[in-house]
């Protein structure tokens, strides 16, 4: 395989989990845990499909991903913000509920339990880099980063997840600027799950395959700055890519190989390669 | 008349059972600094925070520049030229110094955040009040003066004219209190009106101009300073005729507490402490070479602003806190490097300062509660002996007269008082050498307070070792038959009691005659 | 009955029911979407797993499994940690008694046999529980994290161990174990023919009752509930707090890992890869839903057991992942309920008072 090929199938991989990882940075800078990332991309591939399938329009199929993750961000952001839910408990309900939803709605509306139809995605051309969203994805990295470190919000998402008393002492919403961030997760982290539904031009059953826990996992390897979760997400992407060109080849199990973003993530929480230090306030419920 | 920039009236404010306001008020003329003093707890950050919009009041009405603004935001209070600058910092660590000044405020090019702007705006600031801190520094790297400086800040950007502290004194140094006070002089001069919360008497007649004085959640008195002497406003505060002039103890511990006190040069010695330093963990030393003995029937009380170290010091003793240099000698057991439970065996009882974080699990009974820590003693064939864990609770209850008198209530739901009782019973009640008393009496009603400091006495006339630490300079006096005064990490100067008044300790606490003063 | 005996119970009851009727609510529009009487696809759903006798033995051999997942989550939490692993761990001890199964001679006799089956689920979970402990006590990594990154990489492993050294050809799991398993409920109550329900039931029975007696009868139990509490107020008592954590995860990895022997003592005879199929979180539920009370957790158990079960036999009306959704529904509506209810509670009581 020559050099170009295996870089831009990493950056085809990595995709996905550029687009989580921003996304579950942004919440977790405002304080929200983002167990959720896994439910968010699943509901954004599964509204995309829907999307474009009813639409025949893949950028209709896009939009509508999108709203699928600001729906389950935004459910994400009441239990937690208005009701004050535990925010692990409520990540794993939210990731259950998702599952479950979409497979209900497949079996209702295509009588399948596993796959949807065939639906319009994007000419992305043998590089895949027709894609929009490959695009889009590449750019929610400097994105996040602007957004975090170049606008009032941004610095009001910081507030809220180091120091929510002291936002709120400035007159800071706290709980607005957390409601946006979850909801901006969704929107990104869904967009992520997009990517994966209309490249293979339909939904399978979780067919984003632990993927967001991947992007948690980038997130805290990054130690929550989008750059380094950015980072992350490519080193990750090209070990996968590593896997795949490799298999059968011998030396190092494929499982090996998987397990490496999971064993850094463990080793980096560990403080072994330096303190990865979360906000101050992440998981606690604003009072 | 011009409208006063303040003026509360008949404020209640209750915290489920706790009254922290009852008909509080509060009147401030323009251009003035105001002092608000008042023990602990006596509900002065309350009746600020209700003006700061942070809490609404139950009833009563706040004015502020002769406008009704009761049950106000935060926002409103901001935008309206009220600025609090909190006793806890409300600083976010991880941003800047211009980026917390300007953060809810912050200037913009289009959508942008305009940093540049932020810094010019900020250093335009600094220069023009004289409150020194680098602007593009971030705030977890800045001294705690320094902070301060950066509170000041924020509500000067936010165009405040009405200025409230809440014991800002409590953290600084001498050289830091003495440059808050010009900057505060000059606001005020430059037509800012100043309100502090303090209950530390020098400084109302150093910087104050006018004295509204609080007990017990109510306004008791306001005068004006220049009229005034230290005296009467202790008298105010503590609402009897007591504080400074006479020898405190007298009146706190009652008769004849003096009179029986022990020589206490004959007790063997039962806890020595040597060159203690302890940091924290920012690395900073905030305990610093302290060297101490207590005697078998002796009383050692540190007093001491709070925050100078008094809290690391009992937690170091206690096992709580690692030791950096020194050593902790019990009973002639060096306990310096031993776990929390082996000081206890080698006669350590501790009643820590905070009873809801540490001394009590609040889920927990009355009972559960007073084998906290003997879990393992209390147990019979590797399971918990109910009827013993019973009857000694029955028996702890009827002789510290915990109330209400059954074993099986949530320690939560007892009043501070006897919450402070069951702590008492537990680490008293048992055996021990030497006991670690930290403001045993915070929080806690007058019979409390007496019962506890009888204790205190019957444990040392029983021959233990007490090292009690309060900052209740009464307290200390009433107790101790040695006293230390603490400051920055160090003891600024000890001396037996019989020496000891306000008068002459009081400059200690402050760093004035220490030689150790930077 | 006392009247703080009342309020507590109150308190640890409500959260529960509330949740429970917000997801029998909203299960009923879901069922109403497709057409279906809601009542019926109930009466179903309690026909499918009560009314029969093998429909019955079946939410007995879930409930084990859930039970034992239940439990480890449930004490590691009332030391205030939260256990995700047990997925993870539910592999492990299920590899781990399948080993030790495989290596023992044919004829060992099932008294020598089992227990030392159940010590190798045991010590799958003294690994994959105990390594958070150790890493959140030594290290303070957040335990959150490192159970839900471990469970991959169990499971990867295991994938390993299966594909690269220990499969039966075709397929993806181990040899049949020689020795340790444990007879089918079956051969007592021949009305339960064909269900794997099996012994290891009254285990996971035994499993509660001494965790019931550990928590709350034990000085172990008070300073892991101390802990969990009030973390500061157990450490200046002397309690180590650090031992206390290693203690509650490998405890707790253990107590998820035996229920790795439903499958593989009392069901299959062997390790298969995957056999697990998300019991581990839908534990995480049930030792919510049982408000961190052993015996709320069996009931929990017992329930979602039942909910899964008779999802089978309303398959024909609603798809059958209806009884996901309605798990999702129960475990975030249980979260929003907790700190409203004890709220509502709180502030009730307080006008009651004054």
């Amino acid at each position: 395989m020559n050099p170009f090929d295996f870089i831009t199938q990493t950056l085809r991989i990595a995709v996905p989990y550029l687009f989580a990882a921003s996304g579950g940075l942004v919440a977790e800078r405002a304080g929200i845990v983002s167990l959720t990332l896994e439910g968010f991309m699943l509901s954004g591939a599964f509204s995309a499909t829907l999307g474009s399938y009813y639409s025949g329009s893949a950028v209709i199929g896009v939009l509508a991903g999108a709203a699928g993750g600001l729906l389950f961000g935004l459910l994400h952001g009441i239990a937690t913000v208005r009701f004050r839910a535990d925010q692990v408990v409520s990540g794993i309900a939210v990731n259950l509920l998702v599952i479950g939803l979409t497979q209900v709605i497949l079996m209702l509306l295509f009588d399948s339990s596993s796959n949807s139809p065939r639906v319009e995605g994007f000419q992305a051309g043998l590089s895949g880099f027709g894609d929009p969203l490959v695009w889009m994805g590449l750019a929610s990295v400097p994105v996040v980063a602007f957004l975090l470190y170049r606008t009032p919000f941004g610095l009001r998402i910081q507030a809220a997840g180091e120091h929510p008393e002291a936002a709120a002492s400035v007159g800071i919403n706290v709980r607005f600027v957390r409601y946006v961030a979850v909801a901006i997760s969704g929107v990104l982290a869904g967009l992520g799950g997009v990517y994966l539904a209309l490249d293979q031009h339909q939904f399978t059953n979780n067919m984003t395959a632990g993927r967001g826990f991947i992007a948690i996992a980038a997130v805290i390897f990054g130690r929550w700055n989008p750059w380094l979760a950015g980072g992350a997400c490519l080193l990750f992407a090209t070990a996968e890519t590593l896997q795949i060109q490799l298999q059968g080849v011998g030396g190092i199990p494929s499982q090996f190989i998987g397990m490496i973003p999971y064993v850094l993530t463990i080793v980096a929480l560990a403080g072994l390669m330096g303190r990865a230090v979360a906000p101050a306030a992440l998981g606690r419920a604003e009072d | 008349m011009s409208a006063h920039p303040i003026r509360m009236a008949g404020i209640d404010k209750s915290f489920g059972p706790v009254r922290a306001n009852r008909a509080a008020s509060l009147d401030v003329a323009p251009g003035e600094i105001h002092a608000l003093v008042g023990e602990n707890g006596a509900g002065k950050s309350t009746l600020m925070k209700i003006l700061g919009g942070l809490v609404e009041p139950d009833a009563g009405t706040v004015e502020v520049n002769g406008r009704d603004v009761t049950g106000w935001s935060t926002s409103d209070a901001i935008a309206n030229g009220v600025g609090v600058v909190h006793q806890h910092f409300m600083l976010v660590p991880t941003l800047t110094v211009a980026e917390n000044v300007v953060l809810g405020n912050e200037p913009r090019r289009g959508m942008l955040f305009d940093r540049t702007r932020a810094l010019t705006d900020v250093n335009a600031l600094i220069q023009k009040t004289g409150l020194v801190v680098p602007a593009d520094r971030r705030v977890s790297e800045l001294s705690v003066g320094e902070a301060q400086r950066v509170e000041i800040l924020k509500t000067l950007y936010r165009g405040a004219k009405i200025l409230i502290l809440d014991e800002p004194t409590a953290v600084l140094s001498p050289p830091d209190v003495r440059e808050l006070w010009t900057v505060l002089r000059k606001l005020r001069d430059d037509g800012g009106t100043i309100v502090l919360i303090t209950h530390r008497l020098d400084e109302v007649i150093d910087i104050s101009d006018t004295i509204t004085v609080m007990r017990a959640g109510a306004t008791v008195g306001r005068m004006t300073t220049s009229e005034t002497t230290p005296a009467e406003i202790a008298k105010a505060m503590v609402g009897r005729d007591v504080a400074l002039s006479v020898p405190g103890r007298e009146t706190i511990s009652g008769p004849g507490a003096t009179a029986d006190r022990p020589s206490s040069a004959a007790g063997a010695l039962l806890l020595e402490v040597r060159d203690l330093s302890v940091s924290d963990s920012r690395r900073i030393r905030v305990v610093d070479g302290v060297t101490f003995s207590i005697r078998a029937g002796e009383v050692l009380g540190i007093a001491g602003v709070e925050g100078n170290g008094q809290t690391e010091i009992v937690e170091a003793i206690a096992g709580l806190r690692d030791i950096a240099a020194g050593s902790v000698v019990v009973s002639g057991h060096d306990v310096t490097r031993a776990t929390v439970k082996d000081r206890r065996a080698a006669g350590i009882a501790h009643v820590p300062e905070d009873r809801h974080r540490r001394g009590l699990i609040l889920e927990y009974s009355i009972a559960e509660n007073l084998v906290l820590g003997a879990q393992d003693e209390f147990s019979k064939r590797g399971s918990l002996d109910g009827a013993r864990i019973d009857a000694h609770a029955r028996e702890q209850i009827a002789k510290f007269d915990v109330r209400p008198s059954t074993p099986a209530p949530a320690a939560r739901t007892l009043s501070g008082g006897n919450q402070q009782k069951v702590v008492i019973a537990r680490e008293m009640g048992r055996s021990f050498t030497v006991l670690l008393a930290a403001q045993p009496t915070r929080g806690v009603d007058v019979g409390a307070i007496e019962f506890i400091h009888r204790q205190i006495r019957e444990a040392r006339d029983a021959g233990k070792a007490i090292l009690l630490v309060s900052a209740e300079l009464n307290e200390v006096l009433a107790l101790a038959d040695t006293v230390a005064v603490m400051y920055r990490g160090k003891f600024a100067v000890t001396m037996p009691a019989s020496d000891a008044t306000p008068e002459v300790l009081g400059p200690y606490m402050t760093g004035g005659n220490s030689r150790d003063a930077a | 009955m006392s009247e703080s005996f009342r309020l507590r119970a109150e308190e640890a009851l409500l959260p529960s029911i509330v949740a429970l009727l917000i997801a029998l609510i909203l299960g009923d529009v879901l069922i109403l979407m497709f057409g279906e009487s809601p009542a019926h696809v109930y009466s179903r759903m309690i026909e499918g797993a009560w009314g029969n006798p093998y429909g019955f033995a079946q939410v007995l051999y879930k409930t084990t499994t859930l039970t034992f997942a239940g439990l480890g989550i449930a004490l590691a939490l009332r030391a205030g940690l939260f256990n995700i692993g047990a997925e993870g761990q539910l592999a492990a001890g299920a590899f781990g008694a399948a080993i030790v199964g495989i290596s023992l001679p044919a004829g060992t006799p099932g008294l020598v046999a089992v227990p030392l089956c159940l010590l190798g689920a045991a010590a799958g979970g003294l690994l994959t529980g105990g390594l958070p402990g150790v890493l959140k006590a030594k290290f303070g990594a957040h335990e959150v994290i490192v159970t839900i990154m471990l469970n991959f990489v169990v499971l990867a492993l295991l994938n390993w161990l299966i594909v690269e050294r220990l499969r039966t050809a075709d397929t993806l799991h181990t040899p049949e174990i020689n020795a340790g398993a444990v007879p089918r409920l079956s051969e007592f109550i021949p009305a339960f023919h064909g269900s794997a329900a099996n012994v290891t039931f009254f285990f996971a029975i035994a499993a509660a009752i001494w965790c019931w007696w550990y928590l709350f009868r034990t000085p172990g139990g008070y300073a892991l509930r101390a802990t969990g509490l009030q973390p500061d107020a157990a450490e200046y008592s002397g309690i180590r707090v650090g031992r206390v954590w290693i203690k509650a995860m490998a405890l707790g990895g253990m107590l998820a890992a035996l229920g790795g022997t439903n499958f593989v003592l009392g069901y299959k005879h062997y390790y298969e890869d995957g056999f697990t199929g998300g019991s581990g979180f839908l534990a995480i539920a049930v030792a919510i839903v049982g408000r961190n009370h052993p015996f709320g957790v069996v009931i929990a158990a017992f329930f979602f057991a039942t909910l899964s079960q008779g999802g089978l036999a309303i398959h024909a009306l609603v798809p059958k992942q209806m009884v996901e959704v309605l798990q999702g529904i129960v475990i975030l509506a249980m979260a929003a309920a907790v700190p409203e209810v004890q709220r509502a509670l709180r502030s009730a009581r307080k006008v009651v008072a004054a």
